[in-house]
């Protein structure tokens, strides 16, 4: 009998240490989205007390919905541009940290070079908003040097503003991969490198051919994370631009927030809620397979 | 004779060496004072007169050196209480984390069992629900609980981002820290508990110093809930305080940027003092918002 107890008592201690977080997770992510997808059955939801089921009707509302199609296609642009340029700027910044230069030096740059992580994107926000005025910084540098005759005001212009959110995003997220790149490199065995030098590896030929495979599963793995996190951004293009001007930055979470906290209609909120939350899924599983190997 | 030939080439190679260093130190230079002008100009404008900001040409020393913006945000209940409101609510949540995630994580890294694998799954996918998606259903909950417009919905609501980073976290450093450790202890007669809290979290006090700070600064710089979760100025936190400034205050704009320097002051010593150990870490909790 003892035994047996003793038995449970040494299997349930893992449990008993997992409880806690495993309980609470569980109930802060199942009940919202069993409650997200049942919203997005009904008419009049949290602001009406007995909300109408309406089915699928949402969903049709949405699909044929021009403004929905604008917004996946900014969120398509502004995603897939900020993990490229990400990753170009992420990748320079990390060789030329890594290159062979005083290790005290190396950390100084190291964590300079972090700083725009660092900053709440409201600051960013402003930061920006400061540099890009069309009586700012940037536009001054420009017309000195003659790039541009009149000022542009880059973040209200809709020719120019998901460009400059780009450039912005570009700057605020640059640092997760650069990290994440710089611990992979240190990680890439130097005979690798010293036995490309003897068959008389260039530069080019020994980051193509070492690094870069080396690199290949962080690369992976890192990419889809930004994607993943950078696709249902928030903070910074509600604060930069805020979706426009007109709709020339919408992108899919910023018109979810429109829906719910500025037209009340939390229903329609909570079914492009939903399909941002299928379509990052489907990325979260590819991530899935690549982390499960590592577990 | 052959004896000079090579030392020739190496004192060759020396000086080519010399020079790609140089040529390194320069770049880094370059490039880390163009990156880093975004801060470096909010701190110059914050410290001028707001006839200033936009005087032409720029001038990177304020011509008049002004604490206008400083004294006027310090001097200000309101921004006082932002202040207050970041603190609490990032020192609750981190506490919080850090224990309920620090148990988590030992569970993983020092048993296998039934579920095991599928529990760690579940925590890193948590890092992955959409925020957005989750706001919406979270407002509808927050508002039926009572807790809109309260602290505890904030701290509720950052649980779903700040416990599976420090879960992760801690996992990660725990399982550098060799098992020997415990069989040791435990032939000491050390329970699980006693493993954990006299054994491993000692060695652990780097891990469990960064993951606190990052996940301070997780809660610091949240926005999305912070906005849509509460409505009265007592409840705003530094990131929605700032925010507002910018339709409450009329722009102006030293005041902002003094505003947005004090309000990254505390992440930012806190990360410049442990610097060494968060960095690694930054690259398990990217950042969500």
């Amino acid at each position: 009998m003892s035994r047996v107890i003793n038995g449970l008592k040494e299997n349930g201690t893992p449990y008993f240490f997992l409880l806690p977080c495993i309980v609470i997770l569980g109930a802060l992510l199942s009940v919202p989205l069993y409650k997200v997808v049942e919203y997005s059955l009904y008419d009049n939801v949290i602001v009406e007390r007995n909300p109408t089921f309406v089915g699928l009707q949402n969903y049709s509302n949405l699909l044929t919905d021009s403004a929905f199609w604008s917004a996946s296609v900014n969120t398509l642009i502004f995603t897939l541009g900020s993990v490229i340029g990400h990753i170009i700027v992420g990748t320079g910044l990390a060789l030329l940290v890594n290159a062979e230069i005083h290790p005290r030096a190396q950390t100084v740059f190291r964590s300079l070079l972090i700083l725009p992580w660092i900053f709440t994107a409201v600051v960013v926000a402003l930061n920006w908003q400061l540099l890009l005025n069309p009586f700012g910084v940037i536009n001054y540098g420009l017309t000195e040097i003659g790039l541009i005759d009149t000022p542009i005001d880059w973040l209200g212009d809709p020719a120019f503003a998901m460009w400059a959110l780009l450039l912005i995003s570009t700057w605020r997220g640059y640092p997760f991969i650069m990290v994440s790149f710089l611990s992979g490199l240190q990680s890439i065995p130097k005979e690798l490198y010293e036995a490309a030098e003897i068959d008389g590896a260039g530069f080019f030929a020994k980051f193509w051919h070492v690094t870069v495979p080396q690199l290949k599963p962080v690369i992976y793995g890192v990419a889809l994370l930004d994607l993943i996190w950078t696709f249902q951004l928030f903070p910074l293009v509600w604060l930069t631009t805020g979706g426009g001007p007109g709709r020339s930055t919408e992108v899919l979470s910023t018109m979810t927030f429109r829906q719910g906290f500025v037209d009340f209609e939390f229903s329609q909120a909570a079914t492009t809620a939903v399909s941002i939350l299928i379509i990052s899924a489907a990325f979260t599983i590819l991530y899935l397979r690549n982390e499960k190997q590592k577990i | 004779m052959s004896d000079t030939a090579t030392n020739h080439a190496s004192v060759n190679e020396e000086r080519q060496k010399f020079y790609r260093r140089v040529m390194v130190y320069v770049a880094l230079t370059v490039v880390t004072l163009i990156l880093a002008f975004p801060i470096i100009w909010m701190v110059s404008v914050s410290l001028k007169p707001t006839v200033e900001t936009f005087s032409l040409p720029p001038r990177l020393i304020p011509e008049t050196l002004s604490f206008d913006g400083y004294v006027r945000v310090l001097e200000n209940p309101q921004f006082r209480r932002f202040l207050l409101n970041s603190y609490i609510l990032g020192l609750v949540v981190t506490l919080l984390s850090l224990v309920i995630g620090t148990l988590a994580a030992f569970g993983f890294s020092r048993y296998r069992f039934f579920g095991d694998k599928t529990a760690k799954l579940f925590v890193i996918t948590t890092q992955m629900v959409p925020t957005i998606t989750l706001l919406i259903p979270f407002f509808g909950v927050i508002v039926w609980l009572r807790l809109y417009d309260s602290i505890w919905g904030l701290i509720l609501t950052y649980l779903t981002f700040s416990l599976p980073y420090a879960v992760i976290m801690m996992n990660g450093y725990l399982d550098t820290i060799p098992k020997d450790f415990d069989e040791a202890a435990t032939i000491d007669g050390c329970g699980p508990l006693g493993v954990l809290f006299r054994v491993l979290l000692p060695v652990a006090m780097p891990g469990i110093i960064s993951t606190a700070v990052y996940t301070f600064l997780l809660s610091w710089n949240e926005f999305l809930f912070a906005l849509a979760l509460t409505r009265s100025i007592e409840m705003r936190t530094v990131p929605v305080g700032i925010s507002m400034m910018v339709g409450e205050f009329g722009l102006k704009w030293d005041e902002m940027m003094a505003f947005s320097v004090i309000g990254s002051l505390p992440v930012l010593i806190l990360f410049m003092l442990v610097q060494r150990f968060v960095v690694s870490g930054l690259s398990a909790g990217g950042i969500k918002g």
